[in-house]
């Protein structure tokens, strides 16, 4: 790490109120730039691992204590094409970029992502018109490749949609990816690159100076001093935007239910369906996910600003998306259910994502990040580390020449073929033996999660994918809990599901 | 004059009995064979349980050993028989019969170890600290 | 890799597959019997109450002796236990069963394969009952293998959804530890396990049954608080309005039903397609001849007793390996009373066998009539939650090769 020289070159003209410091024209100052991002989402990780390309000091906060457990953690995982967002806003300019960035992301970080590709059903000649609107606004936005395909056509690579549709509007750029995934990936990577994950931190207040430029970011454990703060806190957006003293964005959360089903299912469509939206929502799909299975959602409710932290499901919601999936795919087999869950989206009046600069000097906006959210995050991280770094306080980073891309790949037995499986046994016993019997997931992985810093039951799972199966922790709860103790070092009475108060067990029955 | 109902357990027709009692007379009805009315004469005058449960194994390959009573115990006993059981520690090997209470409260009755345990022998005891990433600060 | 020859390898060590591997192994068959756990026995090892042996040992053992019985006599016949051994994929092309273990990768390439691989408890997840998601809420094996073999109890306010044994059994578990139970609630209109445990578990400890009644939502930000009950009405299946109560609790146990496991044959093998169980004919023979199974992978049994006896047959016929060996079979047609039957056809040529129902009525004295016109057997205090047991003798079998009849029809009467 270069802590010394050059870290950034000198703007036009002087900034007297910048930090507590003093930058001339002409002059190079040794200390490097401060950022502090709040908010471990897919949002706030990757634009924490976008500044660390540049020769920053980067802290990354967040208040659960796994990345990624917010909103990121219960949404479609879909990313989108682009064809589906106005041309006139912030999203249609992100979405697309973003999504065209997904092929690298999902290399560097080594996560995955499947472009599967997505078709919007039409079933009247109305509907149609909608599909050829779709198409213009492709183009405007930069989609390649989209058309509008005829029934048969549709039905021969996506046999079980329902017979009674007329057209479909096809994408070949959207596809499905694992978010939480992303999000976690985005942290090792930046770790790797110097900066810090501070996990279970929540935020409690910002400091602005006597001169309106912000100085730093308190937590209830310390405070860290920040040239850059960037709000990427999802659901908690406007409690930030308020601590600095900003207009809040009235920023409310929307509500969607899911249903997953299993894997058994997994194979009844291989693209993402959507119907014709509405003006509520892109409507009620059937997604395939990463690792086999589909799901079903998600519904679009919208709450009371003070609901942020409800995600419960509902009678009504699943029992909409019940009703409302047959009409895509008629065979779908809700028996067949491994899960229910529902998660919130941040959305506001102006219906699109709030990000760059503010009047604050130095404070940035990467909030209301509602669909497509997840697609444009990549695009966002650019955008914010370049283009509203310079807007805002009129610098552009110098680059950080050790920064590494990648981030070990998670090692993943079920994807390996039997000889190198039989290897990787030969070196390491531990991952010959099985501990999540549905997914075939053994305890060398699970202990390579822990190392990595699974300290929970949801830790080990959405890393591992451990206790996903159908069997939904059945068989695996029991050892993945005694693995936490022999590798986590975590006794019995601290364990959690995911972390503040979700104790797993009780007492012991005998001391 | 006390009353009580009660299931009939000795076959699957689960006879629904009823037991009334007067003093030191007790007369059961709804019962379809003797095995009914004799249950239901246990039931209130010698009420009986197995009572299987666990005990707790020092530095053994599980941290507890089931246990049974050899014979039903008096109901009444229950409580007392597992706050009994909660005192006591064990160290392997135990043996699959051993006797952990001998005679408990006078009742001729034993109590029993129902598995084998062993010592510990997990050579993995618990991985080296340092090995650890340090989740916060990087 | 390694690639081992075997006469029978049994896949699944619980109390199927221990008593397929002896019978196998006594006839002097090179056995080889799989488990993915680290010692055999299944669910035996955790259920530590009595109530196992009545038929097979005439004395009432706990799980763990009962496992215990088994695993000397696997000792004394030479059955090679292979534990922490993980099957990876059954290949029936070229006969061989592809494993894991901790020594590498083997391949066994058996003459006949028995699969005792049992079931799983229905999880919380497929329920879809609205509300959060805290942790506190478990199935009952889950809960029973934390507080019988890792000491940890699961919570200390606790409410039980599905009143079958395994549910009933934790009840007791759980309150004899001073937990504080609060309740069991059914859907159906009856309950779904033994008259015996109904009595032992819940009456003795004066916990209280709920029968049409269900968990309508779920309560908790991080752990389970609380839980909403409604009464259900029998015909319509939907809750009730203004029966709803909240009632708090920090744990929620289910015992919601077990489903038969077959993911490893169900591509190639003829899986029941209500009951998800594999079919089997009167020897225990799968759709594939290669591959015998019994236990609760065939269906669910509620006495272990009778899951040993049919792990028996499973051996003794996996181990014959003569050319003409009798597949010709009829099939079994379930009446409207009968749920379940087992096996789901009859080898007309095969030995005797005891036939196990289940009935989807409760039946205070019922007539099992089985052809028509082979066996009648009456029986009392018929219900869901309890086997019949009835024997086809040799002398219903000869009836049954000299009948025309081209499908055996089952059913259950009322009255007497």
């Amino acid at each position: 790490m270069n802590t010394t020289g050059r870290v950034y070159r000198a703007p036009e003209k002087d900034y007297p109120f910048f930090g507590a410091f003093f930058i001339k024209r002409g002059e190079i100052m040794e200390r490097r730039l401060r950022v502090v991002v709040i908010g471990a989402g897919i949002v706030g990780a990757l634009i924490a691992r976008e500044f660390t390309k540049y020769a920053c000091d980067v802290c990354l906060l967040e208040q659960e204590i796994e990345a990624g457990w917010g909103v990121t953690k219960a949404n479609s995982a879909i990313v989108h094409g682009g064809y589906d967002d106005e041309p006139a806003t912030i999203r249609a300019k992100f979405c697309a970029q973003g999504n065209q960035m997904y092929d690298s992301l999902s290399k560097e970080l080594n996560i995955d992502f499947q472009r599967t590709g997505s078709y919007v059903l039409a079933f009247s000649d109305e509907d149609i018109l909608h599909l050829e609107g779709l198409l213009t606004q492709a183009k405007t936005n930069g989609v390649i490749g989209c058309r509008i395909d005829r029934r048969d056509e549709v039905l021969t690579r996506q046999p079980k949609l329902n017979k009674m549709m007329k057209a479909a509007f096809w994408c070949p750029s959207a596809g499905i990816t694992e978010p939480w995934m992303i999000a976690m990936a985005a942290v090792e990577s930046m770790q790797l690159n110097g900066g810090r994950f501070f996990p279970g931190n929540p935020v409690i207040g910002v400091d602005v100076d006597h001169k309106g430029a912000v100085r730093g970011v308190r937590t209830s454990q310390e405070f860290f001093h920040a040239d850059i703060v960037v709000n990427a806190s999802g659901l908690y957006a406007d409690r930030i935007t308020q601590m600095v003293g900003l207009d809040p964005l009235l920023l409310y959360p929307r509500k969607g239910e899911y249903i997953l089903l299993d894997k058994k299912m997994g194979s009844i469509v291989s693209a993402v369906i959507f119907p014709v939206p509405t003006k509520q929502s892109k409507g009620i799909l059937v997604v395939p996910t990463v690792d086999g299975g589909v799901l079903l959602g998600p519904t679009a409710e919208d709450l009371d600003q003070r609901c942020i932290e409800d995600t419960s499901t509902t009678r009504i919601g699943l029992e909409r998306i019940k009703s409302l999936v047959h009409r895509l795919v008629p065979d779908i087999d809700e028996s067949q259910t491994v899960k229910t869950f529902a998660g919130l989206r941040p959305e506001t009046p102006l219906k699109d994502f709030v990000v760059g600069p503010t009047e604050i000097k130095g404070f940035f906006q990467a909030a209301a990040m509602r669909s497509p959210g997840l697609t444009s995050a990549p695009a966002i991280a650019k955008y914010m580390a370049t283009e509203a770094v310079q807007e805002g306080i009129g610098i552009q980073l110098t680059s950080n020449p050790h920064f590494r891309p990648n981030v070990p790949k998670y090692i993943r037995t079920s994807e390996q073929s039997l000889t190198q499986w039989d290897e990787l046994v030969a070196k390491d016993p531990r991952y010959g033996k099985m501990i999540c019997v549905c997914n075939k997931i053994t305890e060398g992985e699970i202990r390579d999660a822990i190392i990595r810093g699974a300290r929970t039951v949801d830790g080990i799972k959405f890393r591992t994918r451990a206790g996903f199966g159908h069997c939904q922790g059945g068989f695996c709860l029991p050892k993945v809990v005694e693995l936490l103790q022999r590798y986590g070092h975590i006794p019995m009475d601290q364990l959690t599901l995911r972390g503040k108060a979700s104790a797993l067990l009780s007492s012991e029955v005998r001391t | 004059m006390e009353k009580q109902n009660m299931i009939c357990v000795s076959c699957p027709l689960g006879c629904d009995l009823e037991v009334e009692i007067r003093g030191e007379e007790i007369e059961v009805k709804g019962y379809r064979c003797k095995r009914g009315e004799t249950y239901a004469r246990n039931e209130i005058l010698d009420p009986r349980r197995m009572v299987t449960s666990n005990v707790r194994v020092s530095n053994g390959d599980c941290p507890l050993v089931s246990v049974k009573t050899i014979a039903p115990l008096p109901k009444g006993l229950m409580g007392e028989l597992i706050e009994a059981l909660k005192q006591i520690r064990l160290e392997p090997p135990v043996q699959i019969g051993q006797v952990i209470i001998r005679n408990f409260q006078n009742t001729g009755i034993d109590i029993v170890a129902t598995r084998a345990v062993g010592l510990d022998s997990s050579d993995q005891k618990h991985e080296p600290e340092h090995e650890l990433k340090k989740v916060s600060e990087g | 890799m390694k690639e081992i020859r075997v006469d029978v390898l049994v896949i699944g060590a619980g109390a199927a597959g221990m008593a397929a591997s002896i019978e196998s192994a006594s006839r002097g068959c090179h056995t080889v019997l799989l488990e993915r756990e680290d010692c055999s026995g299944g669910v035996l090892n955790q259920c530590i109450h009595n109530g196992f042996g009545l038929h097979v040992f005439k004395e009432e053992l706990t799980g763990p002796e009962y496992a215990d019985r088994f695993r000397r006599q696997m000792d004394e016949k030479g059955v090679q236990v292979r534990t922490v051994q993980f099957v990876v994929s059954i290949d029936p092309s070229k006969k061989a069963v592809i494993t894991m273990s901790q020594e590498g990768a083997v391949v066994f390439h058996p003459k006949r394969v028995i699969m005792t691989t049992g079931a799983r408890e229905r999880a919380f997840g497929s329920l879809m009952i609205p509300g959060t998601r805290p942790s506190g809420i478990f199935t009952a094996g889950v809960a029973q293998r934390f507080v019988n073999l890792q000491n940890r109890l699961p919570g200390k306010k606790i409410f039980l959804l599905g009143s079958g044994d395994i549910g009933l059994i934790m009840a007791r578990r759980l309150a004899l530890e001073g937990a504080d139970v609060l309740g069991v609630a059914e859907l159906m209109p009856f309950p779904g396990g033994l008259a015996r445990n109904i009595a032992q578990c819940l009456n003795d400890f004066d916990i209280p049954l709920h029968l049409s009644t269900s968990v309508v939502e779920v309560h908790g930000k991080d752990r389970l608080e609380a839980i909403t009950i409604a009464r259900f009405d029998p015909k319509t299946r939907t809750a009730i309005d203004g029966s709803h109560k909240k009632i708090e609790v920090d744990t929620l146990i289910l015992s919601v039903g077990l489903i038969p496991q077959n993911e490893l044959i169900d591509s190639f093998v003829q899986i029941h397609p209500t009951t998800k169980g594999v079919v089997v004919d009167s020897m225990m023979r799968t759709s594939h001849p290669w591959i015998f199974a019994a236990g609760n992978n065939v269906a669910i049994y509620d006495l272990v007793d009778f899951v040993t006896l049919d792990g028996k047959t499973a051996g003794q016929n996996a181990s014959r390996f003569e050319e003409t060996f009798p597949s010709d079979t009829l099939p079994i047609v379930l009446g409207k009373s009968v749920g379940v039957s087992i096996p789901n056809k009859i080898v007309k040529q095969g030995d005797p066998f005891i036939l196990y129902l289940r009935s989807k009525k409760v039946i205070e004295k019922g007539i099992v009539e089985i052809g028509p016109g082979l066996i009648r057997r009456t029986r009392i205090g018929i219900k869901p939650s309890e086997m019949i047991d009835i024997p086809f003798t040799q002398k219903d079998l000869e009836r049954l090769r000299e009948s025309n009849l081209d499908r055996v029809y089952i059913d259950i009467q009322e009255g007497s």
